[in-house]
């Protein structure tokens, strides 16, 4: 405890800096004269008087209690990695790194085999693929719509619009994963299967298109959107993810755009420019690090995502090009599979998956955290 | 061309991408809310339709029979929720005022703030590995004890982070105040700093209750859910969301029917819970505090 207070009570900054806690935080290093020692933001007369005190005791006891407390955060982070590496051992012993690379061959049907609990044939390949086409497809979707809302709200929205709309998006946010996966079963699987869908197979499959671009291996039959039609699948996950992480986005960008500071439209708007060409100058060009970290925050979101995308994927470990067929994502063989694993090989193999997810989000979140971090760090810490 | 009908078409030109832009931004919008309002429209009807007396009073009934409710699901939802808040919220709040009231500006309260925000993207699901690696294989039994952890976890973060924004808005002076009449620190902590942001810290701790009560992937090897009446810590235990969950995957209409009230009822509860917050932080009882 005694060494976070300062060191030498009487030596340098004798009144308490009187700066907004919250700009003391956000600037990183609030009160560094002395280079190379960390000076916390108390009065030097106060800490000399809090080490002293007859107090002195119990707030040791107390400081220690709630350091314990934040520690524990980082034995949560800890305790999970741990049991995730113990209990996947197994699994990592049997397989090694081919776990995520490699397949069998069905003898009977020469098509490949991906993960079969009963013969014990775990090969995780399928999963990464699902998890990766579904968020990619989210994000196609959700990035466009996200800019333009922040871009509505914070630029062009009439001041009556932008409190009940933003509480339109956080209320997006609230609703559960399990409703989304219920809504998307019910509605959103026949709305793509019989409206959507449709329009996409008859443009993709367009002869002239096979024909001429075939050889992308987009179009035809074998292409993105070739084979049976059922609604469920790759696709409908995608949707589904990119409704859910569209408020994500959305709000970290209009945060970080609201960051950039207003002498810069002003002085957009003084060169004779046009609104939007104030947005793409001045707005955008300055927030673009803090929107790719928002964007890559929603990506760790759909990563991760597990109720609804159980729910509309369709749960089977295979690998297609094809949008429409289905699929399995990491969460989503977890959240299925876990509960009724038939052997402990394949709960190893299933916590292998998990250990795979959870150093991937990790890496994911903290990237766009500290891109997040470094654009919005001038400015005050705002409460969500 | 002379350079003034040059000038006129440019202008034109771009006063013409300055609508499509805002046009198109408008356009985002209007497809961001329809779905929101799409589901919430849907839910609203369908869940109306099948609310009544006897899904709050009474248990399933067996599959495939009409009838019978969620009574013993909103129960277990209770007992779960209960059980991570009251660890959840506590250690959240002792690492907020850690961070805010000790630690500021040192190298470990960085380092606290960044493991908090990269576990509150840490995906569910991996919470409810944690959580059946760390008590049901000890255990040997599926309970509602582990369910109340691997949520409680997921509070911890989202409880420190507000906690600390919410302390960080208090004025130093009414800190340096209570230190100046002979108040302990750690009392001072507590009962004047803490007491003065409580309207934050609990607008925080009912945000992160609000995330965990929709959650179902770290119940689902955890909890387990249940058919019957349970209230005890050591056996499987049912959820609403967890219920949702397996009549939404069910065959039969009925279940749906119920899988879309329990639907309505879970998520009037968060959005009341939200709403509340909103009301609160937008009335400015929190001006106290800043």
């Amino acid at each position: 405890m005694s060494q976070l207070r300062a060191p030498n009570p009487l030596a340098d900054t004798p009144l308490e800096k009187s700066l907004a806690p919250s700009a003391v935080q956000a600037t990183g290093q609030p009160f560094a004269e002395t280079p190379g020692s960390e000076i916390p933001p108390v009065s030097a007369v106060r800490s000399y008087l809090l080490s002293c005190g007859s107090y002195a005791f119990a707030d040791r006891v107390f400081g220690g209690l709630m350091l314990l407390c934040a520690l524990s955060i980082f034995a949560i982070v800890g305790l999970i990695a741990v049991e995730l590496v113990l209990q996947s051992r197994p699994s990592w012993h049997a397989f090694g790194i081919s776990f995520f690379l490699k397949f069998n061959v069905d003898p009977a049907t020469h098509l490949p085999l991906f993960w079969d609990p009963v013969n014990g044939i775990f090969y995780a390949l399928p999963f990464l693929y699902g998890t990766l086409v579904s968020s990619l497809v989210a994000l196609v979707i959700a990035v466009p719509l996200a800019i333009g809302v922040a871009v509505f709200l914070t630029e062009m929205c009439p001041r009556i619009l932008r409190g009940p709309l933003s509480f339109l998006t956080e209320l997006l946010a609230a609703i559960p994963s399990v409703v989304y996966g219920l809504w998307a079963i019910f509605v959103l699987v026949p709305l793509l299967r019989e409206q959507v869908n449709p329009i996409l197979i008859a443009i993709f499959n367009q002869p002239i298109l096979v024909k001429t671009l075939g050889w992308t291996g987009l179009f035809g039959d074998n292409g993105l959107f070739g084979g049976v039609n059922l609604g469920l699948g790759l696709l409908a996950a995608g949707v589904i993810l990119s409704i859910m992480i569209l408020p994500i986005i959305a709000s970290l960008t209009r945060e970080v755009m609201s960051a950039v500071p207003n002498s810069q439209r002003e002085a957009a708007l003084a060169l004779g420019a046009t609104r939007w060409e104030m947005i793409r100058m001045a707005v955008l060009r300055n927030a673009r690090i803090g929107i790719v970290g928002s964007v890559i925050l929603g990506l760790g979101r759909a990563l991760g995502e597990t109720m609804a995308v159980a729910m509309v994927i369709g749960n089977s470990p295979e690998i297609h090009r094809s949008l429409l067929s289905m699929g399995h994502s990491m969460a989503s063989v977890i959240a299925n599979e876990f509960s009724e694993a038939t052997s402990d090989m394949h709960r190893s193999a299933l916590i292998e998956v998990g250990l795979a997810l959870f150093l991937v989000t990790i890496l994911v979140n903290a990237c766009a955290r500290l891109l997040v971090w470094a654009v919005t760090r001038g400015t005050p810490a705002r409460v969500q | 061309m002379n350079p003034q009908n040059t000038r006129r078409t440019r202008s034109a030109w771009r006063t013409l991408v300055d609508h499509t832009a805002t046009g198109l931004a408008i356009l985002a919008t209007l497809l961001v809310v329809a779905p929101l309002i799409a589901i919430f429209g849907y839910l609203v009807y369908k869940g109306a339709s099948s609310l009544n007396l006897a899904f709050f009073t009474q248990i399933p009934k067996p599959e495939g029979e009409v009838g019978g409710g969620m009574a013993n699901a909103i129960v277990g939802s209770a007992v779960v929720l209960a059980v991570a808040s009251f660890f959840g919220i506590p250690i959240g709040i002792g690492g907020g005022i850690y961070l805010a009231e000790f630690g500021r500006g040192t190298r470990l309260a960085n380092a606290v703030r960044f493991t908090a925000d990269v576990l509150n993207g840490v995906p569910s699901i991996v919470m409810g590995i944690a959580a059946f690696s760390l008590i049901v294989v000890p255990m040997h039994h599926y309970s509602a004890l582990a369910g109340g952890v691997a949520l409680g976890i997921m509070m911890i973060p989202t409880v420190t982070r507000t906690t600390e924004e919410m302390l960080l808005m208090v004025p130093n002076s009414v800190r340096e105040a209570a230190l100046g009449l002979g108040v302990p620190n750690w009392r001072s902590v507590l009962s004047i700093t803490l007491k003065t942001a409580s309207p934050g810290v609990i607008t925080g701790c009912m945000l992160a209750f609000a995330r965990v009560a929709g959650e179902t992937a770290p119940l689902l090897f955890t909890a387990l859910g249940n058919q019957f009446w349970s209230v005890s810590m050591s056996r499987e235990i049912s959820a609403l969301p967890l219920q949702i969950y397996n009549y939404a995957i069910s065959p039969y209409d009925d279940q749906h029917r119920q899988a879309w009230a329990g639907s309505l009822v879970l998520i009037t509860l968060i959005v009341l819970a939200v709403s509340l917050v909103r009301f609160v932080t937008s009335r400015g009882i929190l001006k106290g505090a800043s």
